[in-house]
This record gives C-alpha cells, sequence and structure tokens, in this order.
C-alpha cells in the first residue's frame, strides 16, 4: 500500500511533520530558527503549482510580461512613435496588430507600453507596501494612539469611492505620472494598513515576542527583527494580489486623459484613442491594448491567489 | 429602532467631518496653488492674485475652513469656469443621469449574482460552481471601458441590434418632462411608450457593462457565504427535519448569508461609482462623471471638487442604509445595536 503512494502525496504530509516540529520550537517563525522551513516552503510551492495548473500558466504569462517589459523597446518590430503610410490597417502579416489612425505600428506599441504600465503598478504598490505596511504594524503593535490615528485615516479614505477619490487626488496634485503613482497608492492605503495592523496585533503577544521582550530588547528592536520579518510574507501577497487592481487603477486614469499623454504609449490611453474607432468597425486599435490590460491584469490576479495558498493556505478560497 | 437609527445617525457625523476636511485639503494645503486652479489655464498673475483675494486663500487655513464649511452648508460649491455655471445646479441636474444608470446596473447585477451564487455554493464542484469561479476571476480583470467598447463594437457595428452610443436619448425623441430625473419613471408618467422604450434601448449596453464588472464580487460573496450557511447546524436539522430543500436553502441558509452580501453591496457600489465615471466616458451619457473628467481635463476645479464631495456623501449615505437594513433583516443586530 505505502508503495502506491505517489510523491506528490507524500510531500504535503512531510511537509505537516515538518511544520509540527518547527512550530514546538518557541523561535519557529524567526528565520535564524531552523533551516528546516526553507526547503519546505519550496517543496510545497512546487506542490501547489502541480496541484493547481492556473498559476503555472499565470507564472508563464508573468514571465512573458517581465520580458516586454525588459527588452520591449528592443524586440519591437516598428518604432513605436514613427507614422508608416498604411494608417488605420486591419492586422496583417506586416502588422499584426493592425495600425493606428497615425499610421503607427500597434504591437510595437502594446509591447512598448508594458514597462510603463508595470513601472506605475509596480511604483505605487511599493510605494503603499512601505506606508501602509509600517503605519499598520506600527498601528497593530502599539496600539494607543498610534492605532486610532492609523485606524481614522484609513477610515476617511474608505469614505470616498476609491476611483473617485483617486481623480480627485490627481486633479488637486497635478496631471502627472508621479501623481497617477502617488494617487493609486492612496487609495490601497486602507487595504495594507488594515491587513498589517491585524497581523501584527496578533502577534504582539505571541511566546517569541514576550522572550524577546525578556531578554531585554527594546520594544523598537523587537517590532523590527520579530513582528516585521513574520508579516511580511502575507504582505507579500496583499501586494501581488492589489498589483492587478493598480494596473487598472492607472489605464482607467489614463483613459480619462490623465497622468500619461499622448503620444506616450500606454494601455489606458491606446484604449481612449481607439475609442472612436470602435463606432466605425475599426475594432484593432482599441482591442489590443485593451487585451493586453486584460492579460495583465488576469495573470496577477491569478498569481496571487496562487501565492496566497502557498503562503496562508487557511484562506484558500 | 428609532434609537438604534438615531445612534447610527451620529456614526455618520464624524465620517463626513473627515470627508469635507479632505476635500478641503485637497484644494489648499497640498502642493500646488488652488487660485492658479481656480483662475484657468489662461490667467494672468494679476487676475491670479485676484481671485487668490476673492477666494480669501490670504487668509490663516483654520478661517479658510470655515469660509468653506459655512459655504457648503449655504449649498454653495462655486462656478464651473468653462460653463460659468454653478456646480451645485450643474451637479442636480445631472445626478438622477447617473444614478440611473448605477442603480439600473446594480439591480441587472444583483439579479443575476445572487441566484448564480446560492446555485454554485448549494450544487458546488458542479458546472454551474465553476462557471461562477471563471466569472468571477475573468470579471475582476476586465476594465469597464474595455468591455463597454467591446459591447458597442458587437452589438451596435456588428449586429446592429443596440442604438449609437451618444447620451441618454436618440435626438429623434424628446425629452420627457423632469418629474424625477430618470428617463425611464418619466417617460411612463408621461404615458409615453416609445420614449421609454427609446430610453431603455440607450441604457440598455452601459448596464451590462456596470452589470459584468460588479456580478463578479457579488456572486463570490454569496457563494462563501451561502457555503458557510449551508454548513451550519440549523440547516442541517431544517433538512433532517424533512424540509423542503426550497425551504432550507432559501428561508434558512439565504436568509442567513444575507448579511455579508448586502455588506459586498456596499462594496461594490463603491466600485460602481468609480465605473461609472468610465462607461460615461466610453458612452457619452452626460451624467455626473462625464462632467467631472470635462472639467479634470479643462483644469477646472470647483466641479471636481463637488463632484468628489457629492460621490463621497452619495457613499456614505448609501453604508449607512444598508447599516440600517441589517436591523431589518437580521433582528440580532438590533438586539446589539
Amino acid at each position: 500500500m505505502n508503495q502506491a503512494v505517489s510523491p506528490e502525496k507524500v510531500a504535503p504530509a512531510a511537509e505537516i511533520a515538518a511544520a509540527a516540529i518547527a512550530a514546538a520550537t518557541v523561535q519557529a517563525e524567526t528565520k535564524a530558527a531552523s533551516p528546516a522551513p526553507q526547503p519546505s516552503i519550496f517543496h510545497h510551492a512546487r506542490y501547489v503549482i502541480g496541484e493547481n495548473p492556473v498559476t503555472g500558466l499565470a507564472f508563464a504569462i508573468f514571465l512573458l510580461i517581465v520580458i516586454c517589459a525588459v527588452f520591449g523597446p528592443w524586440i519591437v518590430p516598428y518604432d513605436p512613435l514613427a507614422s508608416n503610410e498604411a494608417t488605420l490597417a486591419p492586422p496583417s502579416a506586416i502588422h499584426w496588430f493592425g495600425t493606428d489612425q497615425l499610421g503607427r505600428d500597434i504591437l510595437s506599441r502594446v509591447i512598448v507600453a508594458t514597462r510603463l504600465d508595470l513601472a506605475i503598478a509596480v511604483a505605487s504598490v511599493a510605494l503603499v507596501f512601505l506606508l501602509g505596511g509600517v503605519s499598520g504594524v506600527a498601528a497593530g503593535f502599539f496600539g494607543g494612539w498610534i492605532d486610532r490615528l492609523v485606524g481614522r485615516l484609513a477610515d476617511t479614505i474608505m469614505a470616498f469611492p476609491l476611483f473617485v477619490l483617486a481623480m480627485g487626488i490627481v486633479a488637486a496634485l497635478g496631471n502627472s505620472v508621479t501623481n497617477i503613482v502617488l494617487a493609486t497608492a492612496i487609495i490601497n492605503f486602507p487595504l495594507y494598513a488594515r491587513v498589517a495592523r491585524a497581523e501584527a496585533n496578533t502577534r504582539r503577544n505571541a511566546g517569541y515576542v514576550l522572550a524577546a521582550r525578556l531578554s531585554g530588547n527594546t520594544e523598537m528592536r523587537i517590532l523590527l527583527a520579530q513582528i516585521l520579518p513574520n508579516v511580511m510574507p502575507i504582505m507579500v501577497v496583499q501586494m501581488s494580489l492589489t498589483m492587478g487592481y493598480a494596473i487598472l487603477n492607472a489605464a482607467g486614469l489614463s483613459f480619462i486623459g490623465l497622468g500619461v499623454r499622448p503620444p506616450t504609449a500606454e494601455w489606458g490611453i491606446m484604449v481612449a484613442e481607439g475609442a472612436a474607432f470602435m463606432v466605425s468597425g475599426e475594432w484593432w486599435i482599441a482591442f489590443f491594448p485593451g487585451a493586453a490590460l486584460v492579460l495583465a491584469v488576469f495573470c496577477f490576479n491569478l498569481l496571487g491567489d496562487g501565492l496566497r495558498d502557498i503562503v496562508d493556505p487557511q484562506r484558500r478560497t | 429602532m428609532l434609537q438604534t437609527i438615531g445612534r447610527r445617525l451620529l456614526t455618520v457625523i464624524p465620517t463626513l467631518i473627515g470627508v469635507i476636511v479632505v476635500t478641503f485639503l485637497l484644494t489648499r494645503v497640498l502642493p500646488g496653488d488652488p487660485a492658479v486652479y481656480f483662475a484657468g489655464p489662461a490667467a494672468t498673475p494679476q487676475s491670479i492674485e485676484e481671485i487668490r483675494k476673492k477666494l480669501g486663500f490670504d487668509r490663516p487655513l483654520p478661517e479658510q475652513f470655515v469660509y468653506y464649511v459655512s459655504d457648503l452648508a449655504k449649498g454653495n460649491l462655486g462656478n464651473s469656469l468653462s460653463t460659468g455655471q454653478s456646480v451645485v445646479e450643474e451637479v442636480a441636474t445631472r445626478l438622477p443621469a447617473s444614478a440611473e444608470l448605477t442603480l439600473f446596473g446594480l439591480f441587472v447585477a444583483m439579479v443575476i449574482a445572487v441566484p448564480l451564487g446560492i446555485l454554485a455554493a448549494v450544487k458546488q464542484g458542479s458546472i454551474i460552481d465553476h462557471a461562477c469561479r471563471v466569472i468571477a476571476t475573468l470579471g475582476v480583470s476586465l476594465p469597464v471601458f474595455f468591455t463597454g467598447l467591446l459591447l458597442v463594437y458587437v452589438f451596435y457595428f456588428l449586429l446592429g441590434w443596440a442604438p449609437a452610443p451618444i447620451g441618454r436619448l436618440d435626438i429623434f425623441y424628446s425629452t420627457p418632462d423632469r418629474v424625477t430625473g430618470f428617463y425611464l419613471i418619466d417617460s411612463l408618467l408621461a404615458g409615453d411608450v416609445e420614449t421609454f422604450r427609446a430610453a431603455l434601448a440607450q441604457l440598455i449596453l452601459p448596464v451590462v457593462t456596470l452589470a459584468i464588472f460588479s456580478i463578479a464580487p457579488i456572486a463570490r460573496m454569496t457563494r462563501a457565504a451561502m457555503l458557510s450557511a449551508l454548513s451550519s447546524e440549523f440547516v442541517r436539522t431544517a433538512r433532517a427535519s424533512g424540509l423542503s430543500p426550497y425551504r432550507v436553502v432559501i428561508t434558512y441558509a439565504f436568509r442567513n448569508a444575507m448579511l455579508p452580501v448586502i455588506t459586498t453591496f456596499g462594496m461594490v457600489f463603491s466600485f460602481l461609482l468609480g465605473a461609472n465615471v468610465l462607461v460615461e466616458k466610453v458612452f457619452a451619457w452626460p451624467g455626473i462623471g462625464s462632467y467631472a473628467v470635462e472639467a479634470l481635463i479643462a483644469s477646472d476645479y470647483a466641479p471636481v471638487q463637488g463632484f468628489v464631495l457629492t460621490m463621497a456623501i452619495l457613499y456614505v449615505m448609501l453604508n449607512l442604509a444598508i447599516d440600517l437594513l441589517y436591523g431589518v433583516i437580521d433582528p440580532r443586530v438590533r438586539l446589539e445595536g
């Protein structure tokens, strides 16, 4: 009987055993505890991806997106800003995605736009990770006035319809890409602050924190050395889950004419440029950048779900 | 009950204060000169200085805040530069267009998503369940402006079923007399079936766009809430007592699953108010969203500020209504409140 059990089925069992042993040690969650969790996470990741091929697919799309973002300008067949003689040409062997009203090659523009779209999303998510993560962890760990202040701030932001608030922020700060990043970060703040707060709050009196406190560590040191590293995995999952939303938000803002200006290649603005041609049948101008947008967001949502399954299997839905 | 409502109303006050402070801060404290915004793009240094004096920007901040709040209390949100109209009037005339679209969209999404979620939970692991999951993941990945454009291409250009995306009513029809501002209701009140049909035809595509966008979170939440309700002991007891499956699912399980679903409506409504702006742009819908977008492009700040404030107040009011609805649906909330 035992020999019939496939290696995939063994992996989680072994991992549970490893986790049980690890949990028994007081400093289970700290990185220095034991080298055991390291291979276990890797095995678990392989198990999850094997179990859910969709995550593998999402990872492949993710790689494609990263390649386009990094090498985009060198792999495109045409100059994304240069006009060709054929304007409004439908997709063909020469122009795979067709050309727009100025005769620019849409395939080249879609690929080149990847870098800007991804940069906006990554920058805003990194910013809110820093702001929301640090203030949320501080709120959950220290409690008191910091907690009330962060909570009130998050509540006030949540009182607005978020996209509308982002419009207001960009309008007030000025119409630029930097401010799109800032606005996207601000509207995501409550989400990050709340997750970080909840995670830090449940750990503020955990065994290893008490042990660290007893051995004379300052509160600040406990926060940085014990709490923060343990909250990190959940926050990273949060990042990849909100990445898709950040891309959508930025594209939406540029669709209504904020931030990125023509002739810059960016998915949102390209869809906006193609919108007028949709009623006269030139579908490819708006379709391909829109499809790229959908693919990117879809990929990040799936990746986020997959990553959550690895880091936090209990929240699996 | 009245006491509960009163107490809940009190909790709205700090939120409203927060909203007003933020909209105030957005204009006054952040980098950039508000007088320049209010003066518009073609302003001279003298005219900017004049506007600064006139609007009281040379005074200290707390004093400005007092003026701002007292203006708000008088229902004065300033005037738009490009049209010269009062922002309050403009928002009031355009609000019904947006409200008709948003509410109709939410209604359609609810009618589709709630049964879908219930079915997915009852027949867990079936085709409906998988379809529900695919729809939920796809729905959150589709940008509304893109869905809207695709629908226009397919149903207007290819099939010719839908009218051109040119606003609330085709130019051949006359606007019904304004009673509620909702064309569907007003045309029916006037007994004008032709206009009702035309208005409905214009509404369908934008409403479907909004619905596709909001089905995902509602269906997902309904499914999750129903799953936890169905696995509870009172459902097992009800089943064991031989009640009909319909009774068990709807009366016992669904009534208990309704609270999280209704909370999701609040969240979805927030998304819808934002998505509305994009959909209005795609369908040339004359609502407050397109008003704000036009103003944004023209750096005309007063309408944008009025728009953000109106949306926030609407949203706060909706959350209040949802909280009160809790008490109606679930007596336990009433008792605890």
